[in-house]
């Protein structure tokens, strides 16, 4: 029987093909393709997670990991889906128009795909009807809004806006953050949720999922 | 003499002669300030609180500024200031709206000229725009669909009558971000040594030559690497990034400046890439630095030693929200300016290298970021930049010295690292003696990994 806690070191030294091959071996194991994932892949990146938080390594080895992490992610993919098993949540993320910062809305959107989220980016200086499209398109349960200057948090409040008229507000969450962004803030806009920082981002999604 | 090359020496005879307040090209600009002629000045900058900015809220946008600005001015008074330099740093509107941007210059410089006139107060108004050329991806930075807004708003604000033109200018920005948060050291070398000084110097010719066309009342002050060396300290502050690569990107970082200065830019450089002390050994040019005072706008590990060799001491930027004391511009420019005193008074009584000294220890042995920031140190890295010739030499010289600079300081016990930032610093180490000789061989082997991301010929490179 495969180990999965070789699958697990082996996604957190970032080596894509004996990931490719742990995960072969577990699947025609019998293993679970849930439990691949769960315990093989999103184990390793929960460890990582906590190294992270620790000092011990940086989003650069975060980065190799995650990729070793997809290549078998990959492989389930077709598995899971045809199981019934859908990804934990679907995430549309963007920053909001006229604000072109994105490195802390990239990191929210890796550490959310590290916590096995779909995320649907949508880029920089996003307009609120290409997040009320996306939320139809792709029939994603989250929202995720970054914005860092004060001249364009309110855009954010403009989203949510445009979410009501167009008729799926109540079929998402939305959550805010960036760095001039607070929890009242986010209250007094409608928001459902607000982080300071990505892995608040990654706690308060898997919150809204765990909720619906 | 200009252009690329021109500098071959430093500006100093050694590390120990640069010091805040003192150069030796010092600066004369707006209603009365000397720059860099013994003396340092506070540079206060000040943004809109949460606000949507739209026609409809125009006015009220143009409110806050007068008030902004009117209260840094009454505390400027009260406070007895020799001299006040006020940035008027764009919010994109403000520059994709050329008569807005040149609007508030107008205002700023009203409430300027008038403390000139009725109290005697020395001031100058630097004028920051914001590069809206990089929207696109890949960004097509010379084409004339982005570059002839930014000129017209470059031109609406020196024409307003900025004293200082600036920009924190962005070209290679999009490979930056990506050799970032991958810790790659090809891609720093790609952004900073090859598409960022190729951008500058292109920028910066123009710039240059509309600063010419105000009648030289408008100074071609300078850029800052805020988006490539601010970014990797946000990066470290929030411990994704090691310090050690931040430190390395500072310095590298210097490169990409000095392209400004070759076609032209006088200074002040400004202030939130840090990497204006290894300039100042360099130009002799007065520049703009910010430290503790700036916690306003972000943390950093470099609060005094940032204040060495400044010339104009910032608050990068603060919004305005009521404290206490008044409005937070005013009450960040109450701390820039005893700060200042302080500098000032250590210069009259020839006291500077002191403080100085006194700046430079309580940093320098707490962070790799601090540690290349030392008067030494800068001098260290700038020596090493102009004994090339190419920006890509240059980058990979200075990167090699900061790294040299980081090693002999933690062997010498001047500088902890831990575990995790010695095994990067010996990773970057590594790289930079792996890189590649010439610039055609570093666009070869970084092509698969960066070349979708930009558009060579908006380089120069085809
Ligand atoms: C969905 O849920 C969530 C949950 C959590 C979320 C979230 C979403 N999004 C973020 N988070 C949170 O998690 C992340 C990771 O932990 C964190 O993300 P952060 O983004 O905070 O953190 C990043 C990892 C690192 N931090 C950053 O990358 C931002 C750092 C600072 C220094 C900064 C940078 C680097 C840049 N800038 Co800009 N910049 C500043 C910033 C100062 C600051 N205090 O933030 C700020 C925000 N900028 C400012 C300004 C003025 C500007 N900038 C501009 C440009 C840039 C650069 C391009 C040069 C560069 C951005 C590079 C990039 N690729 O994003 C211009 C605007 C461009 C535009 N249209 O948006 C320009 C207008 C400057 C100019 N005149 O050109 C100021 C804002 C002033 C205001 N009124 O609000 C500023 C405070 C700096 C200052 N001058 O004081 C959390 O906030």
């Amino acid at each position: 029987m495969t180990d999965l806690s070789r699958l697990s070191s082996s996604v957190l030294s970032g080596d894509v093909n004996t990931v490719r091959q742990l995960t072969s071996q577990a699947l025609s194991d019998g293993i679970a393709a849930s439990d691949v994932l769960a315990l093989g892949l999103i184990a390793a990146m929960d460890v990582l997670g906590r190294r992270f938080g620790d000092g011990e390594v940086f989003l650069p080895d975060m980065l190799v990991a995650a990729r070793a992490m997809h290549a078998g992610l990959d492989m389930l993919k077709p598995i899971l889906a045809g199981a019934g098993v859908a990804p934990v949540g679907r995430v549309v993320l963007g920053t909001v128009r006229g604000d072109v910062h994105d490195l802390g809305k990239n990191l929210v959107g890796m550490m959310l795909e590290g916590a096995g989220f779909a995320v649907r980016d949508l880029g920089v200086d996003v307009s609120p009807q290409a997040f009320v499209e996306h939320v139809r398109q792709d029939g994603a349960e989250i929202v995720a809004m970054s914005a860092l200057l004060t001249t364009t948090m309110p855009e954010m409040k403009t989203v949510i806006d445009a979410l009501c008229e167009g008729g799926v507000r109540e079929t998402v969450k939305v959550l805010v953050g960036g760095s001039p962004v607070t929890e009242t803030f986010a209250r007094d806009i409608g928001a459902d949720g607000f982080a300071p920082d990505a892995y608040g981002a990654v706690a308060v999604a898997r919150l809204f999922v765990a909720a619906t | 003499m200009t252009g690329p090359g021109m500098f071959r020496h430093l500006a100093f005879e050694s590390a120990d002669d640069l010091v805040f307040g003192r150069c030796p090209r010092p600066l004369r600009c707006g209603f009365g300030v000397e720059l860099g002629n013994g003396s340092v000045a506070p540079e206060v900058n000040f943004t809109l609180p949460a606000m949507t900015l739209c026609e409809a809220t125009w006015s009220q946008a143009v409110d806050h500024y007068r008030v902004m600005a009117t209260e840094i001015v009454g505390r400027a008074l009260f406070l007895k200031a020799p001299a006040l330099v006020l940035e008027f740093e764009h919010l994109p509107p403000m520059t994709e709206r050329a008569e807005w941007g040149a609007e508030i210059t107008a205002l700023l410089l009203e409430i300027l000229r008038d403390a000139q006139e009725r109290h005697g107060l020395a001031s100058a108004l630097r004028v920051t725009v914001v590069d809206t050329r990089l929207r696109q991806r890949p960004p097509r930075v010379r084409s004339d669909d982005v570059w002839l807004p930014l000129e017209a708003s470059l031109r609406a604000c020196a024409g307003a009558g900025a004293h200082i033109l600036s920009i924190e200018s962005e070209g290679g920005k999009e490979v930056c971000d990506a050799a970032l948060t991958h810790g790659d050291v090809d891609g720093v070398l790609l952004a900073l040594g090859v598409l960022a000084p190729a951008d500058m110097d292109w920028l910066w010719t123009r710039i240059v030559g509309i600063c010419r066309d105000s009648g030289a009342a408008t100074m071609a002050g300078g850029d800052a690497a805020c988006a490539f060396a601010n970014t990797a300290m946000q990066l470290a502050n929030q411990r994704m990034l090691p310090e050690t690569f931040a430190a390395v990107v500072r310095a590298i970082g210097a490169v990409r400046g000095l392209a400004a200065y070759e076609r032209g830019a006088v200074g002040p450089w400004k202030d939130c890439g840090y990497e204006g002390i290894i300039l100042k050994a360099i130009t002799g040019s007065p520049i703009s630095m910010e430290g503790k005072s700036a916690s306003c706008a972000h943390q950093s590990p470099v609060g005094n030693i940032a204040a060495a060799a400044c010339d104009l001491w910032s608050n990068e930027s603060v919004q305005h929200v009521r404290l206490l004391s008044g409005g937070a511009p005013a009450a960040f420019a109450e701390t820039l300016l005893y700060d200042c005193r302080l500098m000032n008074a250590a210069l009259s009584t020839g006291n500077e290298r002191v403080l100085r000294d006194l700046l430079v220890e309580s940093d320098v042995c707490l962070s790799p970021q601090a540690a290349i920031l030392s008067p030494q140190a800068a001098f260290a890295i700038a020596g090493a930049i102009v004994a090339e010739r190419t920006p890509y030499a240059r980058a990979v010289a200075a990167g090699s010295k900061a790294v040299e600079l980081l090693r002999n300081a933690r062997d010498a016990g001047r500088l902890v690292l831990s575990a995790a930032e010695l095994a990067w610093l010996q990773r970057i180490d590594a790289a930079l003696c792996a890189a590649p000789s010439d610039v055609q061989e570093l666009l070869a082997r970084t092509q698969s990994r960066y070349g979708h991301l930009y558009d060579a010929a908006s380089y120069g490179l085809q």
